[in-house]
């Protein structure tokens, strides 16, 4: 599709009109309350206008979608273990090609990866760096929360900087929690030579035009997209978009893509909102905000500035 | 009437892959098995199969690969040994319970540390738990063999199991020998078109594969893999019997050599049997009855013919290529439970275990006749040393 042509589906595309469309991730699964994680499957498929096959990575999504004798899926759908979507969903698409080519499988059949960000960035990471250099024609969506929330919040290397988690807990001798920043994986992705993007269900029409954008690309896509999760964040329940929203509003989790090897930011926040915005409001930085922590504040901060003005120069050099 | 060639384990079972044109091919290299799928890669360059390749990154993405493209819904191949059998070590599991039938040479080798390329069964025997029937071969003929009945063993519909054929790294992947291929016609006809079952790809009806099962059924879902397990024998025999019928060569759930009349045997798998085969034909020229019995079939064990096959022995030594640190070699446990649940009139043949040819250490002839000899003893009386023992060991 023509960039003219998404503008204008952009432009027409109504959020009432698109949940009335056939819904292929049913109501009824287990996911918590509050939880960030379905909102993003649910607008990855309604930007998906086609048939689509899934594959999941273990982690929550997983478990709480497809429990023996039932399943939140309308669409093919298979698990097979945690470091692998992106291969096992490699070999179907593989397979795909192998039928479509016997003229035994339709044309135009999408298939997309989901995952969260340890099995993603962590574990995941060769397997999602293999399917994406070897071109299959698939789109891998990674629900990224910031830990380990499946097994109970542990630390992934998506996990924030000054976050406390179960496995980087703020204590007497380490009252910061984790002290390394997270690892940058939208663009270590964008450096594969595909279309990376990064996403936030508050910015639903930036977020499926990226979903729709990355179907009309032919090869491997890669879309990462925060989902809040409150047991992991610790925070309210009714609020998992308004987070998302304040991310992207103080830069923590900027709006971006990256197509052939150009940056391009997609959403300026008209106010750049400062970091305790996003951060206050969430028990896993409650411990920087207690005296002594002040330096772990200043660099968090530093991080976000220095991250947002060079994907601000990047993009203004590639327009 | 087939073609006789002479030509290596690894073409030869290349071979027999090209022939049965598979859908998708997924793949990783590793030594010794890296020639198979080299040879499968220049048969897609060069349109000799219609098949897909997936060059993976890495063994546990080769064998996810082969998973989903089975559970897609059609043929699948891949191949490995060693290391990378290990690294699949998780994927074994989840491609058996899903009853996806994918069909994966296994060229043994040693498993690190030391590091060591050559041949021995550690890597199968370690695979042994993971649900995959496991077809073991002693020459070239009977890899090829083993790797076209594989698709229509594995394939069946009262199974649907993955399956690996053995066969010794380096010894037989590596080595020119005579063997006899079948036409590409007998093989395409033998094999015949993929059935599918539950096809995920079937995008009129979706299906979720891989679901969480927690304490309510996983152990029914358990029971079920060990009853399909239970149907293997049979389909092996039916297959085996029909490619009898096509190639004029017989296969069994093992093979019993001069065994029926003898008083001591070896029970011993892949390459080391042929030479252990001429030390029998030695020994019994000298008056010594002297047999062997080399499995084919290790998953499922045919426990009940096994213990049938050797219960008449007065005693027996089960050669085993690799070793269960802390316990008997793999195949030595499983004759023990076979004789131990073997009928008869109370007298079995007594038992010992020798560990040899680790890391590709060569097994001479020499080494056979040694423990036959040793096995001649016991038949006569002369008391039990060492059950477990390496032979061919440097001091």
């Amino acid at each position: 599709m023509e960039t003219r042509e998404l503008l204008k589906w952009s432009a027409q595309v109504k959020l009432r009109e698109k949940s009335k469309q056939e819904v292929r991730f049913e109501h009824g699964h287990r996911m918590c309350a509050g939880c960030g994680a379905p909102t993003v499957v649910k607008m990855v498929l309604m930007a998906t206008e086609y048939p689509v096959v899934v594959s999941n990575a273990t982690g929550c999504l997983e478990v709480s979608t497809c429990i023996q004798d039932y399943t939140a899926w309308k669409t093919p759908w298979i698990h097979t273990a945690f470091e692998n979507a992106a291969a096992t969903l490699s070999g179907v698409e593989t397979m795909y090609r192998a039928l479509l080519k016997k003229g035994k499988m339709p044309e135009n059949v999408k298939f997309i990866a989901f995952g969260g960000d340890g099995g993603t960035y962590d574990i995941g990471l060769q397997s999602l760096s293999g399917a994406m250099e070897r071109g299959h024609d698939m789109l891998y969506v990674c629900y990224d929360n910031g830990a380990y929330m499946n097994t109970g919040i542990q630390r992934s290397s998506a996990t924030p900087l000054g976050a406390d988690t179960t496995t980087s807990p703020a204590g007497s001798a380490n009252p910061a929690g984790k002290l390394q920043v997270r690892k940058d994986l939208t663009r270590i992705m964008g450096a594969h030579g595909i279309y990376a993007a990064q996403a936030s269900p508050s910015h639903w029409l930036d977020l499926m035009t990226k979903v729709k954008k990355a179907h009309q690309i032919k090869g491997a896509k890669f879309i990462n997209i925060i989902a809040p999760c409150n047991r992991g964040w610790r925070t309210a329940t009714d609020n998992s978009i308004e987070l998302s929203r304040l991310a992207v509003e103080t830069c923590y989790w900027p709006l971006y893509e990256i197509e052939d090897g150009k940056l391009k930011v997609t959403v300026v926040p008209e106010e750049k909102k400062p970091a305790d915005m996003f951060f206050k409001p969430q028990g896993r930085f409650k411990h920087l905000y207690s005296p002594g922590n002040e330096g772990m504040l200043q660099r968090i901060q530093a991080e976000i500035d220095r991250t947002w003005e060079r994907l601000l120069k990047e993009s203004e050099q590639a327009c | 009437m087939g073609k006789v060639v002479a030509v290596t384990g690894n073409e030869a079972v290349a071979n027999a892959l090209r022939q049965a044109d598979p859908d998708v091919c997924s793949l990783y290299p590793i030594t010794p098995q890296t020639d198979i799928v080299q040879r499968f890669s220049s048969f897609v360059a060069n349109g000799q199969v219609q098949t897909e390749l997936l060059n993976a990154e890495s063994e546990h993405s080769a064998m996810s690969a082969a998973i989903g493209a089975a559970a897609g819904g059609g043929r699948v191949i891949t191949a490995t040994s060693s290391q990378g059998l290990a690294l699949m070590w998780e994927m074994l599991h989840i491609a058996s319970g899903m009853n996806l039938p994918i069909i994966m040479p296994l060229v043994n080798r040693a498993l690190s540390a030391p590091l060591n390329i050559h041949g021995d069964h550690s890597d199968g025997m370690g695979a042994r738990d993971t649900g995959w029937i496991q077809l073991w071969s002693e020459n070239a003929q009977e890899a090829y063999d083993n790797t076209i009945m594989s698709f229509r063993i594995g394939e069946h519909t009262d199974i649907r199991l993955p399956i690996m054929v053995c066969m010794d790294g380096f010894i037989v992947s590596h080595s020119i020998a005579r063997m006899e291929y079948l036409e590409d016609d007998e093989v395409k006809k033998f094999i015949g078109p993929y059935q599918k079952v539950n096809p995920l790809l079937d995008l009129e009806h979706p299906k979720s594969f891989g679901p969480l099962i927690l304490t309510d059924l996983y152990h029914e879902y358990k029971r079920l893999q060990h009853e399909i397990m239970g149907r293997v024998k049979n389909v092996v025999l039916q297959v085996s019997d029909e490619f009898g019928k096509l190639s004029g060569r017989k296969y069994g759930l093992f093979e019993s050599y001069r065994l029926e009349d003898a008083e001591i045997a070896l029970v011993i798998l892949n390459s080391a049997a042929g030479t252990s085969k001429d030390v029998v034909d030695e020994l019994r020229d000298k008056g010594i009855k002297a047999g062997l019995l080399k499995p084919r079939l290790f998953r499922p064990f045919p426990y009940v013919e096994v213990g049938q096959a050797l219960k008449h022995l007065k005693a027996v030594c089960v050669m085993d290529r690799a070793d269960s640190f802390g316990g008997y070699g793999p195949m030595f446990m499983e004759i023990s439970s076979a004789m131990y649940q073997a009928d008869g009139e109370g007298r079995k043949p007594k038992l010992i275990n020798k560990i040899y040819g680790l890391g590709g250490r060569d097994y001479m002839p020499h080494d056979a006749r040694k423990v036959l000899l040793e096995l001649n003893e016991i038949a006569k009386g002369a008391p039990v040393g060492a059950v477990k023992e390496y032979i061919g060991v440097r001091e």
